[in-house]
């Protein structure tokens, strides 16, 4: 908690913290092109969407201070993915699982 | 609950100030609630109109009045307006942005600039629309691919219209959702909030987040026809029953859209004229919220018989009976409410009463649709024209004419002849029925939706809905020119004319321009009539 | 909220606090719809890339995977400085935090240049959205990501011209800080977009 401010704004966020995630971000944009040039079957897909949601998570929690942030702004950011995940999830079990072909 | 009444030296009603640019810059929340009460009721009237012509030419089996081509454009502009202009943003854009920031105590929306550009960002649409009426698409309101992709009537600019009216939705849901959060007065717990306001949150939250999704479905048909991009189109590789998919991931939590605001109206209606607490406050609070959340699961039903997969198909019509439960519990709830009350039969109450009633029917007969097996036989028939009408006009019309009666006095400082209202009343209840429920009897015989002409083994079911529509109509018109006229030379109302608890009602008629004198410090819930709790 | 209701009853002000955390929820659940509004085109890639892994394989190799590079660092870039703008602004620096908008803002230009190379090549190789349903893709997420990335430059100037002229400090820093977190989204999509199209496709 800063000591001089009035309002409920409780967190500022040092430069050593930012420059830190971003190495970190560099480091694994680094790792993701290097891993495409390997193939690794269907592992290349799952590797690149787990390093692209580590890099999102870090995005949302330090630059965009979800880290700091209350519940509500917690759910409302993250029920629209679970509504996204429906949305992918239930179109394809129905593209996948038809019997005619369209 | 304080009352305010000694302030009236500086009382300024909200209404005082006059002018065009008083009203086209005005940022007042409830300013903004009569210019979208106008619009939608101009554009119901309007599509309203239509759906007479669409029923004078079912009159007689011979396409007689219009040619099949005007009739698919007329069904297809009664279906959009109505859908679009008028029942989507309706009551929660109208009565939402007047009733909210009231029922919360709080000055006005979080972002009042903001709601009236989203005001203007409607009227924008609807123009964008009304200029694609030149040529006007024929595709049905839905804009099912590939006949949307291919037609040559202009569906790009009537779905760039759709695309614009849909992101003033997401702006106004926005807005309701954060001034729910953040504005409420000292004491305005989420317990004590009136149900209106919960429906309302509800109908924010689907708002929000489902118009998206028909927002890039539009631009994917738009990009479909001027780019040749082939998502949609089977010969490219594409996907027609995806558009619907994606167009019924909105389209289905948009049906609640509609109904829900309407069900928080009869919560607010039913307690007043029965002078009993409502039952159940929770069960119909968190209902909403239910209604919402599962309104998001069961999009698919709407396409059992689209070539979609019978293990989707399975999922999506057990899913779909899950709405029932929900939509059950406020039933039983108003039901509970109204047991043993001292019902007074206000035209507003009629109107809650006719919801009740007629809703329950157009949600049974949803249960039919929902059954996989049934839906089979009864897809795109009458029956689910019938069955849509019961809940679109048994539900939300009657929901909005309710919501129209009960705030009049509140909204305008004037009231309406009441022997009229009841009226009127009796002709829209008689002539809806009149018109819809031989539609079922339509629908299970076979008779498909959507055409000009008709074997004649169904004239006579076919004119009785015909000669419905006729007495509806004229219930309408009755309605609107008593509501006009009660404007006009309607007595001055009182600050409160059926002793209602909700914060509304304790400020004058029509309320002044910051709504409260003083932020109010609530204490208790809104219900608690004839009993204190 | 205690006394909140003195300083209601006259004027139209809210409370500071209760606008700077109105607006930033206003913003999350705009990003929300953001979220479901590319939603649309995540499930359309997932399912054709599902249908035809052939095709995605055979042409996302068109793509020039050390532009894409080029451009997740200019935008992962780009966030840092807004980020760190936003922590200027909040401990009342204003210069320091028109110089790191400026950046920013000069990252989103960077960007959209590479963007306009790339596309031209992929033109000049008769390479356009209805050549098949990859390219479509790739067309349409990064034409709406593109698009997005003017409307963040558009708010990012606006936030510039505004901090030069000093309407923002230590204690008022809220259109910054919203205007921030769309910038933080361009980035967030732009994340997925790099590796489904350019590395895995």
């Amino acid at each position: 908690m800063s000591t001089h401010s009035h309002t409920d704004r409780n967190h500022i966020t040092g430069n050593k913290t930012y420059v830190i995630v971003w190495a970190a971000l560099m480091v694994m944009t680094a790792v993701t092109v290097y891993v495409s040039y390997i193939n690794f079957g269907i592992l290349n897909i799952v590797i690149a969407l787990v390093v692209a949601s580590i890099k999102a998570s870090i995005v949302a929690l330090y630059f965009m201070h979800l880290k700091f942030e209350d519940s509500i702004t917690w759910v409302f950011a993250l029920f629209p993915l679970s509504l996204l995940a429906l949305l992918i999830g239930m179109t394809i079990t129905d593209t996948f699982t038809r019997t005619i072909v369209p | 609950m304080a009352n305010h009444t000694i302030a009236q030296n500086v009382y300024v009603p909200f209404l005082e100030k006059k002018g065009i640019w008083s009203w086209i810059l005005t940022t007042d929340h409830k300013r903004i609630g009569i210019m979208y009460l106008i619009s939608i009721s101009f554009f119901f009237l309007v599509a309203g109109v239509f759906a007479l012509m669409l029923r004078y030419e079912l009159l007689t089996p011979a396409s007689d009045f219009v040619q099949p081509h005007t009739y698919n454009v007329l069904f297809t502009l009664h279906g959009s307006i109505m859908v679009f202009f008028f029942i989507v943003p309706g009551l929660a854009a109208s009565f939402g942005n007047f009733l909210i920031p009231l029922m919360i105590g709080a000055p006005d929306v979080a972002f009042p600039k903001l709601n009236l550009g989203s005001y203007w960002i409607y009227l924008l649409g609807t123009l964008i629309v009304l200029i694609a009426l030149a040529k006007p698409a024929d595709t049905g309101w839905t804009f099912y691919t590939p006949y949307s992709a291919t037609t040559d009537t202009d569906v790009v600019l009537i779905t760039l219209g759709v695309f614009v009216l849909g992101f003033s939705s997401i702006l106004t849901g926005l807005n309701f959702i954060v001034t729910i959060h953040k504005m409420r007065a000292p004491g305005m717990t989420w317990h004590r909030l009136p149900l209106f306001i919960w429906a309302s949150y509800a109908t924010s939250i689907l708002q929000l987040l489902a118009t998206p999704v028909v927002g890039i479905t539009l631009l994917l048909l738009i990009t479909e026809r001027t780019l040749g991009v082939g998502f949609f189109d089977p010969a490219k590789g594409g996907d027609p029953v995806l558009f619907q998919n994606f167009f019924w991931f909105y389209s289905h939590p948009a049906v609640y859209i509609m109904i829900i605001p309407a069900m928080g109206v009869i919560s607010e209606i039913i307690p007043v004229f029965a002078r009993k607490p409502i039952f159940g406050y929770k069960a119909i609070a968190y209902s909403s919220l239910g209604i919402a959340f599962i309104s998001f699961l069961v999009w698919a039903h709407h396409m059992f018989t689209s070539g979609i997969s019978d293990i989707a198909a399975t999922i999506f019509s057990f899913l779909t009976f899950l709405v029932a439960i929900p939509t059950a519990i406020k039933v039983f709830n108003w039901t509970a409410t109204l047991y043993k009350g001292s019902i007074h039969l206000h035209s507003a109450m009629l109107y809650a009463l006719a919801f009740v009633f007629l809703f329950t029917i157009g949600g049974l007969t949803g249960l039919f649709l929902g059954a996989l097996a049934a839906d089979i036989h009864l897809h795109d028939t009458y029956f689910v024209v019938a069955h849509m009408h019961y809940v679109m006009i048994g539900g939300t019309v009657m929901g909005f004419f309710g919501a129209l009666h009960f705030w009049y006095p509140k909204w305008f400082g004037r009231m309406f002849n009441e022997t009229v209202a009841k009226i009127a009343w009796l002709f829209i209840f008689i002539g809806f029925n009149v018109t819809f429920f031989p539609q079922f009897f339509l629908g299970v015989q076979g008779m498909p939706r959507r055409y000009a002409t008709y074997p004649a083994e169904f004239e006579s079911l076919m004119s009785l809905s015909t000669y419905g529509s006729w007495i509806l109509g004229a219930g309408i018109f009755i309605m609107t020119v008593n509501l006009i006229a009660g404007l006009i030379n309607g007595e001055k109302a009182p600050q409160n004319p059926y002793g209602s608890l909700s914060l509304e009602w304790q400020v004058p008629s029509p309320p002044p321009l910051e709504n409260f004198e003083e932020i109010p410090h609530v204490t208790d819930w809104s219900y608690g009539y004839g009993k204190k709790k | 909220m205690g006394d909140a209701s003195v300083e209601h009853s006259h004027g139209h002000h809210m409370d500071p606090a209760v606008e700077y955390s109105s607006s930033k929820l206003g913003m999350w659940l705009f990003l929300g719809t953001e979220i479901l509004l590319f939603g649309g085109l995540f499930a359309a890639y997932a399912i054709f890339r599902a249908k035809y892994p052939e095709m995605f394989f055979e042409q996302h190799v068109e793509l020039n995977k050390k532009m894409g590079a080029v451009n997740t660092c200019i935008l992962i870039f780009s966030s840092l400085t807004m980020a760190m703008g936003v922590s200027a602004i909040q401990r009342g620096k204003q210069k320091a935090t028109a110089i790191l908008i400026l950046i920013t803002i000069l990252c989103g230009l960077g960007f959209g240049v590479v963007k306009y190379f790339e596309y031209s090549a992929k033109f000049h190789h008769h390479i356009y959205p209805d050549t098949s349903i990859f390219f479509s893709l790739y067309f349409l997420m990064t034409g709406l990501h593109m698009l997005h990335v003017f409307v963040g430059l558009a708010i990012l100037s606006v936030l510039f011209v505004l901090t030069l002229k000093g309407k923002f400090n230590a204690k008022y820093s809220t259109p910054v800080e919203v205007g921030g977190l769309y910038w933080h989204l361009v980035d967030l999509i732009w994340i997925y977009l790099f590796p489904l199209l350019y590395l895995i496709g």
